[in-house]
């Protein structure tokens, strides 16, 4: 047989485990990686240009199609940068709605994260029990703000509305039993809060579940340990932020260090990994899950202790009641404002960010006093941890590059906006 | 906050202007110096900024220029707003700039740096010697604004597509793009036309001067 030489092989954009779209030119000897050289862009949709010529509120709903699997995070850090240039503070109760629906999404996140990550290295069943607890979590987005993914539920000066007093049922169909559609409703009875609590109770023993299937399991310690170790100065040189910069044991977490909205008053601790290989980094985003339920419980407590209003009274930036406009001028005048021209930013401008699921997501946004921003930077969080993937695969095996690819959280929503 | 603001002002060069704005600090530094500027930042010991969290372009080409005017309302309809033609711009400075946002992860800390580039066309040097991942960035700002970077190790573009014309986050690039893509039935691939839309402004910018606006300055 001859001497195995040099290939350059050509992987996606249209590959299962390219998280989307992603392209990569693969300078192999044998089947170790000499090179890689990354092409993203292939969903770029100019989200930045496009927002440029909206008025503010328009672009919320972009926001939730940019990191595509955590919708409100990014709606979050977009909302707290116009916040900032206008000054305007959110009421409590909306900035806890707000912790109570980032933590759902960071679930949301990890889930989807945690699924794809087993399928890429083989275990399909995994895939499963994510999405089946997914669904659920989508069903509170639907329950505040009509959509199942994409929400524009925080809006500059608080959210959309309060959280619904009651869960939308499954009605009666032809395929089910009517006992089938009992069980499926029983949770649904109550309100949303009581829906979140019933979850957030049964999710450790879930979590509990998926650890039985990996932790210990073999193969997945394999695969996983002692790939794509990355020391803490490394981390660090490679520019990393969230979890990617925890697992290599820093601890750096916005939520703790410059805390936002209401994190300061939750209890929750941050992990940190050892050794900083792609099985850290798999614990870590698990433990997060964990803490996740922990925050959501207190908010869910506080939430139904302290009712309010979850807007703003500023009639600049948050619409009137429907009701008011039938005999307040002053409330149709200030609907009509906001809803054809918006509103007016000082000139200025500043940068928000937010502790994302995959690490810190930041929007810079300069007002030049006008009703659409001069101009939006988003900074996605996976676009320099993917940046790191050529020097951490170089010289590993082929297999491992999928490894450690899906070991990132790359979606290439936010990455190439 | 104020004993960062003293730091930056002593270990800066002295070309370098400063200003705080919702807590947060702004350099503006020559674009000349923007590497040396970098090393100072990530290697004082009392700054220690070792993550470069963002880098962008930003074209001020039309900062302050309205699409509607407010002044006179009714005597023109509504197609005042969609002859869209950026005016003479009202910015006094260069038209581009390089922002910066650097983090501490030691100190726990933020700045953002700012450089006007005079030239044209528009050079700054790379600081991918500084800040190794920076690399990306600078990509996407030579791609989205034709800002060149020199010494940078691998300056191409990144977000657009392959064989893309022209630098489409500048102000002047119309939002629709010049070229449109289609696949071609008779040739049996996929063939460049140019777009076939106008751009139409479906809300026009207003820049409101009054004094309601400016408390915030």
């Amino acid at each position: 047989m001859s001497d195995l030489s040099h290939y350059t092989v050509n992987f996606g954009p249209q590959h299962p485990s390219a998280h989307g779209v992603l392209r990569l030119i693969l300078e192999l000897k044998g089947e170790v990686i000499t090179d890689v050289d990354t092409h993203i862009g292939l969903l770029h949709r100019a989200t930045e240009k496009l927002a440029e010529s909206k008025p503010f509120n328009h672009s919320i709903g972009y926001m939730d199609r940019l990191d595509y699997v955590s919708m409100m995070c990014n709606e979050h850090a977009y909302v707290m940068a116009i916040e900032q240039l206008l000054g305007v503070n959110p009421p409590k109760r909306a900035q806890y709605i707000r912790v109570m629906f980032d933590e759902i999404t960071r679930i949301l996140n990890h889930l989807m994260w945690l699924g794809a990550h087993a399928m890429d290295l083989g275990a399909v069943s995994v895939f499963l029990y994510c999405f089946q607890a997914r669904e659920d979590l989508m069903d509170c987005y639907e329950a505040v703000s009509g959509a199942r993914m994409h929400a524009t539920y925080y809006r500059p000066g608080g959210v959309y509305r309060d959280l619904p007093n009651s869960m939308p049922n499954y009605e009666p169909n032809r395929w089910r039993t009517e006992k089938e559609i009992e069980i499926l409703n029983e949770n649904r009875q109550g309100s949303l809060l009581d829906f979140v609590e019933n979850f957030i109770k049964a999710f450790p023993g879930k979590i509990d579940e998926y650890e039985n299937l990996l932790t210990d399991n073999r193969i997945w310690k394999q695969r996983t340990v002692d790939i794509g170790i990355v020391s803490p100065s490394l981390a660090r040189k490679l520019g990393f932020s969230g979890p990617m910069l925890r697992g290599s044991g820093i601890n750096w977490d916005l939520r703790k260090d410059q805390p936002y909205a209401v994190y300061n008053e939750l209890d929750f601790d941050v992990p940190l990994g050892s050794k900083g290989d792609c099985y850290d980094r798999y614990l870590i985003r698990i433990e997060e899950m964990r803490q996740s339920t922990r925050i959501i419980e207190q908010c869910i407590a506080w939430l139904r202790a302290n009712p309010g209003p979850v807007m703003t009274n500023n009639k600049k930036v948050a619409p009137p009641k429907r009701i008011k406009m039938k005999d307040d001028m002053e409330a149709l005048i200030h609907h009509f404002k906001l809803f054809t021209e918006g509103y007016i930013i000082p000139p200025g401008e500043t940068y928000a960010a937010v502790e994302h699921p995959k690490g810190e997501f930041g929007i810079y946004l300069v007002s030049d006093g006008s009703n659409k921003p001069y101009r939006l930077k988003i900074r996605p969080a996976g676009f320099t941890h993917l940046q790191a993937l050529g020097e951490l695969s170089k010289g590993l095996m082929i297999a491992d590059l999928v490894t450690i690819l899906s070991s990132i959280d790359v979606v290439f929503g936010d990455i190439d906006r | 906050m104020k004993h960062l603001l003293q730091t930056l002002k002593a270990n800066l060069p002295k070309e370098c202007q400063f200003y705080t704005e919702h807590n947060q600090i702004t350099v503006l530094a020559p674009s000349q110096s923007i590497v040396e500027c970098c090393k100072t930042l990530k290697k004082h010991a009392e700054l220690k900024f070792d993550i470069l969290i963002d880098l962008c372009g930003i074209d001020y080409l039309s900062y302050g220029v309205g699409e509607w005017d407010t002044v006179s309302t009714t005597a023109t309809g509504y197609s005042r707003a969609t002859n869209n033609k950026p005016d003479e711009s009202k910015w006094p400075l260069p038209r581009l700039a390089v922002v910066y946002h650097l983090l501490s992860t030691h100190l726990n800390h933020r700045v953002r740096l700012k450089a006007f580039i005079k030239s044209d066309p528009p050079e700054i040097e790379s600081i991918c010697s500084v800040y190794k991942h920076a690399n990306w960035y600078e990509r996407e700002a030579y791609d989205l604004f034709g800002i060149i970077f020199n010494n940078h190790p691998d300056l191409r573009r990144i977000l657009t597509d392959y064989g893309f014309k022209g630098f489409p986050f500048r102000k002047d690039f119309p939002i629709s793009g010049h070229v449109e893509v289609r696949y071609d039935e008779a040739e049996k691939r996929c063939i460049y036309e140019p777009t076939s839309i106008d751009p139409r402004v479906t809300v026009p910018k207003v820049v409101r001067d009054d004094s309601r606006y400016l408390k915030g300055k």
